[in-house]
């Protein structure tokens, strides 16, 4: 391993610009004579519009226009889409009402786009936003998923009158059945994946600009995948043709999911741009992104698990209500199926599994991937069912997952996946022993002496990455094809700039890229530049969410650089004067076998360009290579994580004391960035167990929709981290790599539920496991002991 | 944010001044309330008094048997002030647990007096400690200042100038913070003087910061946490939200008042 190669701990190449401010993210872009958009949103969660009155905004100064639904109906511009086709269990399509970027007729939940206000300066378009007079008619809201599917609940969209967008179902249901009718002993649990609010650090933003002289426009967004959203907003919304629209995402400071997705925001900025002959800004404010972007998990499941009298796993029933939001964000339909059930194996081997999942429609926020995506409340479904019934049957929770886990690979499991490789038990045993699990009762004796309890709780956690190929992702409903490209551009002084159609919104890509890079070509780092987040420079691609650009972005790369390799070595037979047969590559050198002919790859390069040595019609000057790269499978990432708490009974604060994660990611790049995604992860997992809870009230109103009231994870809530790793590298993945950006948020909230439940005798604890909550769990197990 | 005319006096007298003189005006302290209401547009005072520049609000002194502490004073130098943390640590701690440390180095402690959250920890110290308000025109007694829900005695162009503490024999103040807003879920100030005892809450009051009777009649028995086993406070006027229920703010009142307690006689 070289010091900037595979497998070493480089320090992040773009970390220097955006630690010194130094950054470009879209609000630092500015454009000549740009005008600011203000969305003046719905204060209703459900009304009609009967009339908006723009007359005295327009009159207001600064102001250049106020545009509105009728305005994009006028200029036949298409509704947002959702590019995931479910089917029912009746084979009907999913019922997707329409989704139009500013509301036509109706608004459906608090913080709808009712109008856009664009002038001289945003506080002017604020002013004039206030002025805009909108008449509503206010309807019942429903914010509840299950309450929304009763008779006689509001109706969200003409086209479903229970609000039920899907009935969706996968697993074979009499073989479940039948494994519960055997069943020894079952577990059941009502479970509440609770309502998330992506919150990364950078708000969303966008800049849509029009050059009438090409008849072409630019969208300067905060996008995950600027490819898509060109794609989306050309042959779905119909703004422009896609040679017509660029899309440039700059440095993007977070996403988590929430900025996969095309929006109203960007798709009104772009067409508005045209509209006014000025480029149009915006800027989320806070306040806005709490209600506005699109929100993750918010699912109610009941989940049953059989076993036998040995606690072998028999079969798994699960039926859920997936929340879905107002409107069918881009890849809605999709998490609570496809990213969700497939996952319900686990790290086990059940013989049957039967889940059927309801999509809903509600007076919210759109509901989307966040952070793992499906994958988070499969694992809370499984590791919380596990958990409790080895607690139920007497049986340490460790051995009984033992005693269930996969052995043998490849596994096919009843819900789709073929899992093609995995080492449970050595992830369990070396987190036992990282954790010092012999030692916990001590250490919990130690506690209560404290007048503290302690708990332990473990997550054996599985995720599908790499997503994915396309034509099995084609053939569950996926609009578009999961595969990545990557092209490598070698300069005459054998400097290297890499293309890719990922997108780094955090996870350190430009330092990642350049080392697979830097140790296949055996070139220095500081010699290779990554380039990504703009249409014009970069071809397609399908972006970065589901841990997909190590595993589909890299193999991409990987499969350019052998075509650079490849066609080095052609270059290098004539300069050499050998046959290309004998050339070989290795450590940044083409040499002629069992000769001392060499030439480094530098020089390689400069022939390339110069072509002085070979003739035109022999060899294609040039040294610059593309490729695509369509996964085989998917990847199985998978490990443990083991929480131990303590709780004050007396207050209900639960601490986190230790955390032990041991991932196996198959190949690593670079540990120390992985590592960071871990512990990032991890946090976000936490989040989620202790502290994050989006709620709204009856109407439709946003409760949490601040800092004051929702809680994001902060570093004093958080302990220190021991992070361990386990290896199987991917089979079918030609770098062997399996992802690592989503795995603490899926495995960690089921591992601190457990330890919490552990620590105060077994009560079922809601999330967020706020003091409240477990405060009344500790009440409640006090009682059932005295009574006992 | 609204259009504004920005003032910023030198002195307490023209600030004074300026308060009778121009139309719909509001002090600027910290600005950690008002400018966030005014941002969202909830409030839009026509003209905008700074007292940041008025030196003489600002400062700490022990005067007696007493601390006086200058309206403009920030929660940080409260919390890190040599002269508090010797007479009173209590509220040198309490200042300590405000907000982080953003908040902490602009909040004052005028600011939060005046603005009355119901969940702010400064009124349980001043009602505990028997604090005495003193603005431009008057002395007011805590007990009389804080009137309800951010509601104060506080009089039409009257400025709070100074926070006067009398010294106690045993203090604490116990908070359990909000975990979103590091406000007071519940806070409690225990304080005893002489033979008097007060113990105050914060946080939960439907009408903000009040006494717990029972409490402190226990207390006067006998300063100590063994006391106050088995008094609960009643749920009934407590308020309730997404972070806590009256029932469960009840109950943390006993628990943060026997810790306060217990802290005050350094036996915790
Ligand atoms: C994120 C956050 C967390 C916080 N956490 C806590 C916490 O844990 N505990 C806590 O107690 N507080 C907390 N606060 C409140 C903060 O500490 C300040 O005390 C509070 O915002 C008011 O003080 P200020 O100096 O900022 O006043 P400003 O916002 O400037 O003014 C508040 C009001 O008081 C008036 N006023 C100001 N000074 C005077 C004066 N001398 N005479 C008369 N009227 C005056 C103003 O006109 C205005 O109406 C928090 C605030 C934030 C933003």
């Amino acid at each position: 391993m070289s010091a900037t190669g595979i497998g070493a701990a480089v320090r992040r190449k773009e970390d220097q610009r955006f630690i010194t401010g130094k950054g470009q993210y879209t609000d630092d872009i500015n454009r000549p004579g740009q005008a600011y958009a203000y969305f003046l949103r719905s204060p209703h969660a459900h009304a009609t519009i009967k009339k908006i009155d723009a007359k005295a905004a327009l009159a207001m100064p600064g102001v250049i226009a106020v545009l509105t639904g009728d305005d994009l109906a006028a200029d036949k511009i298409g509704g947002l889409i959702c590019g995931w086709m479910i089917h029912s269990k009746d084979g009907s399509p999913m019922k997707a009402g329409p989704h139009p970027a500013l509301a036509q007729g109706k608004v459906r939940y608090v913080g709808d786009h009712v109008a856009v206000v664009v002038a001289e300066s945003l506080a002017q378009a604020k002013d004039a936003a206030e002025a805009v007079k909108v008449d509503y008619a206010e309807l019942k809201a429903v914010v509840d998923p299950a309450a929304a599917q009763k008779n006689g609940a509001p109706q969200v969209h003409d086209v479903s009158s229970d609000n039920t967008v899907y009935q969706w179902h996968l697993g074979d249901k009499a073989a479940t059945d039948a494994a519960f009718k055997q069943a020894k002993h079952v577990t059941r649990l009502d479970l509440v994946n609770n309502r998330l609010i992506p919150n990364a650090i950078e708000p969303r933003a966008a800049i849509g600009e029009y050059d009438p002289g090409t008849d072409a426009y630019t969208l300067y967004t905060t996008s995950q995948n600027p490819h898509v959203a060109r794609l989306v907003l050309s042959a779905f919304v119909g703004i422009a043709p896609e040679h017509k629209l660029r899309v440039i995402a700059p440095d993007v400071g977070g996403g988590f999911g929430s900025k996969i997705f095309i929006y109203a925001e960007e798709t009104v900025c772009t067409w508005a741009a045209k509209k006014v002959g000025r480029p149009v800004k915006w800027t989320a404010e806070r306040s806005e992104s709490f209600l506005a972007d699109a929100h993750g998990r918010d699912h109610v499941t009941r989940a049953e698990l059989a076993l036998d009298d040995r606690g072998r796993i028999l079969g798994l029933r699960v039926k859920t209500i997936a929340n879905l939001g107002a409107y069918l964000s881009t890849f809605a339909s999709s998490v609570p199926t496809y990213l969700y059930a497939p996952l319900l194996s686990g790290q086990y081997d059940i013989p049957a599994i039967y889940c059927e999942v309801d999509g809903v429609y509600t007076n919210t926020a759109p509901v989307d991937a966040y952070r793992g995506a499906g994958r988070p409340e499969a694992t809370f479904v499984v590791e919380r069912l596990v958990e409790v019934a080895a607690r139920e049957m007497g049986l340490d929770p460790a051995a009984l997952r033992k005693r269930n886990y996969i052995k043998k690979f490849p596994h096919q499991t009843p819900v789709i996946m073929n899992y093609d490789i995995g080492n449970y038990h050595a992830s369990l045993d070396k987190a036992l022993e990282l954790a010092d699990y012999q030692n916990f009762a001590k250490r919990k004796r130690e506690s209560a002496r404290r007048g503290r309890l302690r708990g332990i709780g473990f997550s054996s956690y599985i995720e599908a990455c790499g997503i994915a190929p396309s034509q099995a992702v084609g053939s569950l409903g996926a609009g578009v094809g999961l595969w990545e490209s990557a092209e490598v551009r070698v300069n005459p002084t054998g400097s290297v700039e890499i293309l890719t159609g990922s997108h780094s919104h955090g996870q350190g890509h430009e330092t990642t890229f350049a080392q697979l890079v830097s140790d296949r070509l055996g070139i220095p780092i500081e010699h290779v530049t990554v380039i990504h987040g703009d249409t014009d420079k970069v071809q397609f691609g399908m972006g970065t969410y589901g841990s997909r650009s190590g595993a589909v972005g890299m193999a991409a790369i990987a499969k350019a650089i052998d075509k650079v390799i490849a066609k080095g070595k052609k270059v290098a037979a004539h300069v050499l004067e050998a046959s290309e047969g004998d050339i070989e590559f290795k450590d940044g050198k083409f040499t002629v076998a069992g000769t001392d002919k060499a030439l480094g790859f530098g020089d390689v390069a400069l022939q390339a360009y110069i072509a002085h040595k070979f003739s035109g019609q022999d060899l294609e000057p040039g040294l610059k290579e593309g490729a695509f790269y369509d996964p085989t499978n998917f990847t199985f990432p998978a490990g443990m994580h083991i929480c131990e708490v303590e709780v004050d009974p007396q207050t209900g604060v639960t601490t986190i004391e230790r955390w032990t994660a041991v991932d196996d990611f198959g190949t690593v790049i670079n540990p120390m960035i992985v590592e960071g995604q871990v512990h990032g992860g991890v946090a976000q997992g936490i989040g989620q167990a202790l502290l994050e809870g989006a709620r709204y009230d009856e109407n439709g109103q946003l409760v949490t929709a601040s800092f004051m009231d929702y809680c994001m994870p902060r570093a004093g809530d958080l302990p220190s981290f021991t992070v361990g790793m386990t290896t199987t590298p991917c089979p079918s993945n030609p770098l062997g790599i399996k992802g690592c950006g989503e795995a603490g948020a899926i495995a960690a909230p089921a591992a601190v539920i457990n330890a919490i439940t552990d620590a105060v005798g077994h009560e079922d604890v809601a999330m967020p496991a706020t003091p409240q909550v477990v405060w009344r769990a500790c009440q409640k197990a006090a009682q059932r002991m005295a009574a006992e | 944010m609204y259009a504004f005319d920005y003032h910023r006096p030198k002195s307490l007298r023209q600030a004074v001044n300026l308060l009778a003189k121009v139309e719909d005006a509001k002090l600027l302290a910290g600005g950690h309330t008002l400018l966030p209401t005014m941002k969202q547009r909830l409030a839009a005072p026509a003209n905008i008094i700074d007292l940041n520049g008025i030196a003489e609000l600002a400062g700490i002194e022990r005067k007696g048997r007493a601390v006086v502490i200058g309206a403009m004073t920030r929660h940080a130098d409260v919390a890190e002030s040599p002269i508090v943390q010797e007479a009173i640590p209590a509220l040198a701690e309490l200042a300590d647990q405000i907000g982080d440390p953003q908040v902490r180095n602009r909040g004052t402690i005028g600011g939060s007096i005046a603005n009355n959250d119901p969940a702010a920890d400064y009124p349980a110290a001043c009602i505990a400690l028997g604090a005495t308000i003193i603005t431009n025109k008057r002395k007011v007694p805590a007990e009389e200042f804080f009137t309800g829900l951010f509601e104060t005695a506080l009089e039409e162009g009257e400025i709070i100038t100074r926070v006067s503490f009398p010294l106690p024999s045993k203090a604490a103040y116990m908070k359990f913070p909000n975990p979103a807003s590091r406000y007071a879920l519940v806070g409690v100030f225990v304080a005893k003087r002489g033979a008097e005892v007060r113990v105050a809450v914060t946080g939960a009051g439907a009408d903000g910061v009040f006494r717990v009777g029972a409490m402190e009649e226990a207390l006067k028995a006998r300063f100590s946490p063994k006391s106050l086993e088995g008094i609960k406070v009643p749920s009934k006027g407590l308020n309730s939200d997404i972070h806590a229920d009256a029932d469960y703010r009840a109950h943390l009142i006993g628990v943060m008042a026997r810790r306060a307690v217990a802290n005050a006689t350094g036996k915790a």
